[in-house]
């Protein structure tokens, strides 16, 4: 076969079949492609309300923004998104015990964000905080990830 | 044989002709349509019928008689097949029914469930033949191991039947979110967290099945997609690629004894009706016992799903409780990537591992196979739950041996030991008994078995609020 021009020929329906295939795949992939929703900026700045609003010390969930803003006991704020970095439950705030506990795997956070339990592999994301004129906003268009809590991840006023 | 058929074919393209002449138009159609009898009067009818009728032709017109045993095969193969066919008949009906999008998909089910004529007994059906053909198609998988039905030529067959399994899995998966309830909602969004593990292209692959990062409209349509057309169109390929490879192995593999040499000429008998009519009542008992069954108990339903609240606990489907299990005692990436792969490695290339004898037929080998798969299922039965046990109140490699990364104390440790401990098991049972590689190989898949069964029912009965071992018995 090899050398013949019919070994040839054969070889050229072989790889333009294969280019055909490759072709199909590649818009597959496309078709199949997660599409970001175009949210505008109203809704994915999320407007929690002025500094006073919240205590020291205290977790407020924001349901439609899908995460919770907690003010640290020296006054500073973080969101944090609810989903637990194990597996993607909602992680629900438990005030008697002061922390929060996946209902999936029983993976535990404190009021940081950080682990207190396995299995969740790291801290929980959080969204930026900006506060302007006393006015707390929460971005919520990209959940940042985190190994842990640092301090450089807290807004003051 | 293969003259016989073809004597068979030859009268059959005669007989037709014959008397084609006479015929009005009406009995023409008729018989260009059923080219023969439609009940047969002899035997060379019965072979004709099988050879000329376009679905028993997947059949074979004789087989050897042996092989016919109830006990040998269970028609589980059988059992699949009527499965599957039951299911696309009541899927069909309810994709009239069922809107795919997060707003109406909850309530269309409601609505099939409390208004279409029957709606909830075609759910029921379609529920429990899906969760049937899981536990067929897993024993089915049995059957075939344990008979020593993979050895050639049947080699490549196992490999279409895995691919097969695979397609059930996935077709049960993907059709657990279509309810959109709390339970679907949930077991989804951990299924697919599980995805993020997965090395470098996690986060891409976990993007790509829920098309989005979270479970949403997008998820619901792909899913959908999945369920009602790629996945059943593969397995129909599939199956009729089974069939097929079973007919040109010239049937199932013939039962012997442990001492007995494989017969070169089995008696044979005729297919029609010796096998054909035993799958028949193997088929009506079974529909009849999906339908009582679906009668009787309901599929479940949830309330609608709820984003912002996981149910405590939030469980996977029962056929992926195992992994679940896993997930609680290993790190991710090894309990939901590695470990699965690794299993399924192993299921792939157990046709192709070299194996001091060709035990095709053979039920467990020998009387020292039975043994020391007793012993390996004891073993599992044994060890899986002292482990679990173990690792959920008193091992804790993540503090004993702070500094390392929780991927090796948790994860690579835990799996090399365990992966030892395998080897040394397949290593001292056959130096004990002096086995041969089947013998401990066998041994070796009864206890990874038994293993994976006590995982599975761990995660399905012993656990509880917040993945909690709990004691049903008790409260």
């Amino acid at each position: 076969m090899t050398g013949s021009r019919r070994g040839f020929v054969w070889k050229i329906w072989l790889g333009l079949g294969g280019v055909a295939l490759a072709e199909y795949v590649w818009i597959a992939a496309d078709f199949l492609r997660p599409r970001t929703r175009t949210r505008g900026t109203d809704g994915a700045i999320v407007v929690a309300g002025s500094i006073e609003r919240f205590e020291p010390g205290s977790v407020t969930a924001f349901p439609a923004g899908k995460f919770y803003l907690v003010r640290l006991e020296d006054g500073g704020f973080i969101a944090l998104y609810r989903e637990c970095t194990h597996l993607g439950c909602t992680v629900p705030w438990i005030d008697d015990e002061g922390r929060f506990v996946c209902p999936c795997h029983a993976s535990a956070y404190d009021i940081r964000g950080n682990v207190l339990n396995p299995p969740a592999p790291r801290a929980l994301d959080l969204f930026p905080v900006r506060i302007e004129n006393g006015i707390v906003k929460v971005d919520t268009r990209r959940a940042v990830k985190r190994q842990a809590f640092e301090a450089a991840q807290v807004t003051y006023a | 044989m293969s003259k016989k058929m073809k004597g068979a074919e030859r009268t059959a393209e005669a007989e037709p002709a014959e008397s084609g002449e006479r015929q009005g138009v009406l009995s023409s159609v008729w018989h260009s349509i059923f080219r023969g009898p439609l009940f047969p009067h002899s035997d060379r009818d019965r072979k004709w019928i099988v050879v000329q009728n376009f679905l028993l032709h997947f059949r074979p017109v004789r087989l050897p008689e042996r092989s016919l045993r109830y006990t040998h095969t269970w028609g589980l193969g059988g059992m699949s097949l009527v499965l599957v066919l039951l299911l696309v008949a009541t899927g069909v009906l309810m994709m009239f029914v069922y809107q795919p999008s997060p707003e109406d998909a909850y309530g269309s089910i409601l609505a099939m469930r409390d208004e279409v004529l029957f709606g909830k007994l075609v759910r029921n059906v379609h529920h429990w033949s899906a969760n049937f053909l899981v536990i067929v198609a897993l024993l089915h998988l049995l059957r075939v191991y344990f008979t020593g039905a993979f050895h050639a030529p049947r080699q490549f067959n196992w490999i279409i039947g895995l691919s097969l399994l695979l397609c059930v899995l996935a077709s049960n998966f993907t059709g657990y979110l279509l309810p959109w309830d709390q339970l679907s909602y949930w077991a989804i969004t951990i299924s697919t967290g599980m995805i993020g593990y997965v090395p470098l292209a996690g986060e891409w692959l976990q993007g790509v099945a829920r098309g989005g990062s979270d479970i949403g409209s997008a998820t619901l349509i792909t899913f959908y997609t999945l369920h009602t057309t790629v996945v059943p169109v593969l397995i129909v390929v599939l199956m009729a690629f089974h069939f097929w490879r079973v007919r040109k192995a010239r049937g199932v593999v013939v039962p012997r004894g442990p001492d007995e040499e494989p017969e070169q000429h089995p008696e044979r008998v005729l297919a029609l009706p010796n096998l054909l009519l035993r799958e028949l009542a193997v088929a009506l008992v079974l529909v009849a016992f999906v339908l009582l069954f679906s009668v009787v108990f309901n599929a479940p339903l949830g309330d609608e799903a709820n984003p912002g609240m996981s149910p405590n606990p939030a469980k996977a489907p029962w056929y992926f409780m195992g992994i679940q299990e896993l997930l609680l005692h290993f790190h991710p990436f090894f309990a939901a990537v590695l470990i699965p792969l690794l299993i399924a490695g192993a299921l792939l290339a157990i046709p192709y591992l070299r194996y001091d004898s060709d035990a095709s037929g053979v039920l467990l080998l020998s009387h020292r196979g039975r043994r020391m798969a007793a012993i390996a299922a004891l073993t599992a039965v044994v060890v899986t739950p002292l482990l679990i046990v173990l690792d959920e109140f008193w091992l804790d490699a993540g503090t004993w041996l702070p500094g390392m990364p929780a991927v090796v104390s948790n994860g690579l440790l835990p799996t090399v030991v365990l992966a030892a401990a395998l080897a040394g098991f397949y290593v001292a049972l056959k130096r004990r008994y002096a086995a041969s590689n089947n013998e401990a190989i066998q041994a070796s898949f009864v206890l990874l078995l038994t293993a994976l069964a006590v995982l599975t029912a761990t995660g399905v009965w012993l656990r509880g609020s917040g993945m909690a071992l709990v004691w049903p018995w008790l409260s």
